[in-house]
């Protein structure tokens, strides 16, 4: 059984409360933490080797060390809430059932960043989660953990939950600052990063929601506890949404490194493809990342297990690999149609696209209309390449990276898919009555020779 | 948004303002636009939508221009620019609740509700709309029901029709 460090508790009854928490360890870290120096709080988590969780896995504790710090000017911790990549739903469930785990991490952050005000940005929709969250800063505050002078230490932090009022692109963290400081939810031109001119152009640190829930047992064993656990650069747990046609899908913590098939197929995590189905594709760290058919899934092309781990994933680039993104892991089974699922996506993106770039604006329209004929059997050969020469038109050439997160889904679908789209227009009418089947997409790759 | 000449003037109660002002208390002085998102979800909570003159109001009472209220609120998704049903059956239509069944779902309320998206039931109860990935995937299909986004997951028609008769009866 692998280690949980998150999700330890997250049976036992009440564990949502100040009460159980607290008796189940809880705000030790934080009890630890104040008797440390903010800057030694903060080499703990250099330590640890902790990446990012909200997608681009970047280093906490290097970012942490990038924030500015002039004399007499207010810092900000924002904490990103605003969980809506498709395929991803830990933050949600980590919020609803263990709240306390974000309230000590966020306490645990702020001090180690000087931060005396601090903000979670929950996406809007959350509304249920936002409540939950604010009874817990209450049971918090109440117990000493937050307001004015927490434990004695001399350090004040008050604690404020903001609703986001349903936006994709509030994800991203220059917009999500754009959306608290109560605008439209714009991504900014960077440089200046937040670091620098963040949240009221004061120097600001965004972390996902996991990313500051994994800082309680960072401080609690020791950043070098953490950092052995895991893989190479990949350190410590991850939490896994998983979803789709699976037996079992819903919220793993997995130590990284575990091999995918482990993931996919024991008892302990996802149990196997639903309905005695084949598995035909994943999507593993969210919809933005590329979508690989399932032998690539398993193996490397070189006929190696992948693991979840940051480099596994992304062994190959972007021709046999994917990426680890947010850990959103979705399955499609033999029945799932890849066109549909590229146009939903697409849909998605031209919906949620700022509208600030034209690249992006223009091209997820124009790329969600392509895939909407060549879907409903009205398209032509034409529109494959048409598609590929969008989707590199709009790559790099945005503001922010949701330009990419669109395009990279329809090019490694017609990467690895494409006789399904060329399907799609030699036979419009059969592709709307069924779908293409599995092909030979689930063949395992014969190991490479080894030549001497 | 609907002709403001058709817009009846609107009143917030005492306890609306009063909230108002604890989220105000939430940011730095002279920072108070940073409360215009919470304030307009309270403002919908109470009223159902945001009328033209509701957001004049907002905006008098942040000291901001009209505008840059109505830009905020046309901008996100959650707020209703013109009157609902009283319940809105939001479904997820995003990619892995449709690997589950949620085109289905979608279809199925179209059917027994017998009013295309976005409109209204001649009893004024009911409108539906599909949203985007509301971050439950591994339990989908699922939908919710403002203002408090009630949530409902692993649907399906049975418990549809169940929901809908529920809230028929309430
Ligand atoms: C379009 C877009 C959407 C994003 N959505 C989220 C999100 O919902 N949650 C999140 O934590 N990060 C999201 N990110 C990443 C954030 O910009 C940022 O990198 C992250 O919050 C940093 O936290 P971390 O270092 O702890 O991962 C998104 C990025 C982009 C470009
Ligand atoms: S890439 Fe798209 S979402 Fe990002 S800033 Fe440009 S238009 Fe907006
Ligand atoms: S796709 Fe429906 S909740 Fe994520």
């Amino acid at each position: 059984m692998g280690r949980k460090l998150l999700l330890e508790h997250i049976n036992v009854p009440g564990i949502n409360t100040y009460d159980v928490y607290r008796q189940k360890g809880g705000y030790r870290a934080v009890e630890k933490a104040l008797k440390m120096t903010p800057d030694e709080v903060v080499e703990e988590v250099k330590l640890s080797g902790l990446r990012g969780r909200g997608g681009a896995g970047f280093p906490t504790g290097m970012k942490w060390s990038f924030l500015a710090k002039p004399e007499g000017v207010p810092r900000y911790l924002v904490c990103n809430a605003d969980e809506s990549e498709p395929g991803t739903f830990k933050d949600r469930y980590l919020m609803t059932h263990i709240p306390h785990a974000l309230i000590e991490g966020m306490i645990v952050s702020s001090f180690a960043l000087g931060a005396k005000t601090s903000y979670i940005y929950v996406r809007g929709e959350m509304m249920p989660q936002i409540r939950i969250l604010e009874r817990a800063i209450a049971e918090a505050k109440n117990a000493g953990f937050l307001g004015k002078n927490i434990l004695g230490s001399g350090y004040d932090l008050e604690l404020y939950v903001q609703p986001g009022g349903g936006a994709y692109i509030c994800g991203e963290e220059t917009a999500l600052l754009e959306s608290l400081e109560g605008k439209r939810g714009n991504p900014r031109i960077k440089p200046p990063f937040p670091a620098i001119a963040g949240l009221y152009g004061r120097p600001t640190v965004v972390n996902n929601v996991e990313s500051i829930a994994a800082t309680v047992p960072i401080i609690n064993d020791g950043g070098e506890e953490y950092s052995k656990i895991g893989i190479g650069r990949s350190t410590g747990t991850k939490l896994i949404s998983a979803s789709g046609n699976l037996v079992k899908p819903g919220v793993y913590e997995i130590e990284l490194g575990l091999s995918v098939e482990e993931f996919l197929y024991s008892d302990e995590y996802c149990g196997g493809i639903a309905n005695g189905k084949r598995l035909k594709a994943t999507v593993a760290g969210g919809s933005s990342v590329p979508i690989l058919p399932a032998n690539l899934t398993l193996k490397y092309a070189n006929g190696e297990p992948r693991l979840m781990s940051y480099e596994s994933l992304s062994e190959g680039g972007f021709a046999t690999g994917t990426m680890m993104g947010s850990g959103g892991f979705i399955a499609f089974d033999e029945d799932q149609c890849i066109v549909r699922n590229t146009w939903n996506f697409a849909r998605f993106y031209a919906h949620e696209s700022c509208g600030q770039c034209s690249p992006c604006r223009e091209g997820t329209g124009w790329m969600e209309k392509v895939l909407h004929r060549l879907e409903h059997g009205q398209g032509k050969l034409s529109d494959i390449d048409l598609l590929v020469d969008v989707s590199k038109k709009i790559e790099g050439n945005t503001i922010c990276p949701l330009g990419d997160a669109a395009a990279w889904p329809v090019a490694s679908a017609i990467r690895h898919f494409r006789d399904e789209f060329e399907w799609h227009v030699k036979e419009p009418v059969k592709s709307l009555q069924m779908n293409y089947g599995i092909a030979s997409y689930a063949v395992p790759i014969a190991k490479a020779e080894v030549t001497i | 948004m609907l002709k403001v000449e058709e817009q009846e003037p609107v009143a917030f109660s005492l306890s609306l303002i009063e909230k108002f002002n604890e989220i105000v208390g939430r940011y730095p002085e002279g920072k108070q636009k940073s409360a215009l998102l919470p304030i307009l979800h309270e403002v919908q909570a109470e009223q159902g939508w945001l009328s033209v003159p509701a957001m004049d109001k907002v905006a008098v009472y942040l000291g901001l221009e009209s505008i840059e209220v109505y830009e905020v609120a046309s901008f996100y998704s959650m707020y209703f620019l013109r009157p609902q049903g009283k319940y809105v059956l939001e479904v997820c239509r995003t990619g892995p609740c449709c690997l589950v069944g949620a085109e289905k779902i979608l279809k199925h309320i179209e059917n027994t509700l017998g009013v295309k998206e976005k409109e209204v039931t001649p009893d004024g109860l009911f409108s539906w709309r599909g949203v985007e990935c509301l971050a439950a995937c591994g339990f989908g299909p699922v939908l919710q029901i403002g203002p408090e986004y009630t949530f409902y997951e692993n649907l399906d028609e049975q418990k549809v029709d169940q929901l809908i008769q529920d809230l028929r009866n309430k």
